[in-house]
């Protein structure tokens, strides 16, 4: 196998284990805000509430990224 | 990899180094969203308000400082008392 190729596979790993780890952590918090009592059935206000917390937790992660990026670049900086 | 292990080869090594790196920064993401949506977040609304977004800034600022100031000042008690790291291994 040579090196690029490698690199690529490596790329990919790390890709689907951010994902998934994105995707357990959002299902945890969605899970405890929208879900009360477990019903019968994942009801509609459920289903509704699910939705815009994920959106939510993807804008809270964006600000969290950008927020701890431009505290790096200060930190770096003042170096 | 044919016997030769990975180090062998510089630019995978730097490859390796930049990823650990972009990896580490991912890694801190995920967990200052955990803890700060559990401090900012009432109850997700169709829009991040900016209260909530303010907080958000603050929490990571905070967080990444009291990461700081926790370290600095393990380091001056290790320093002060060498016996730190005697009782930590205990």
């Amino acid at each position: 196998m040579d090196t690029s190729t490698i690199m690529e596979q490596v790329k990919v790993q790390i890709a689907v284990a951010n994902a998934q780890e994105l995707l357990q952590r959002m299902t945890d918090k969605c899970f405890k805000k929208c879900i009360g009592k477990p019903g019968g059935t994942l009801d509609n206000s459920e289903q509704k509430c699910i939705a815009m917390c994920m959106d939510r937790y993807m804008d809270a992660w964006n600000t969290v990224s950008r927020t701890y990026n431009s505290r790096l670049q200060r930190e770096r900086a003042r170096m | 990899m044919e016997g030769q292990g990975a180090t062998a080869d510089p630019q995978l090594q730097h490859f390796i180094e930049i990823e650990s790196q972009k990896q580490r920064f991912q890694q801190l993401v995920h967990q200052m969203t955990e803890v700060c949506w559990e401090k900012c977040m009432d109850k997700p609304g169709p829009k991040l308000d900016s209260r909530t977004e303010v907080c958000f800034v603050n929490c990571v600022e905070r967080f990444i400082d009291t990461s700081q100031f926790i370290l600095n000042r393990l380091e001056q008690t290790q320093r002060s008392k060498g016996s730190f790291s005697e009782s930590m291994s205990d």
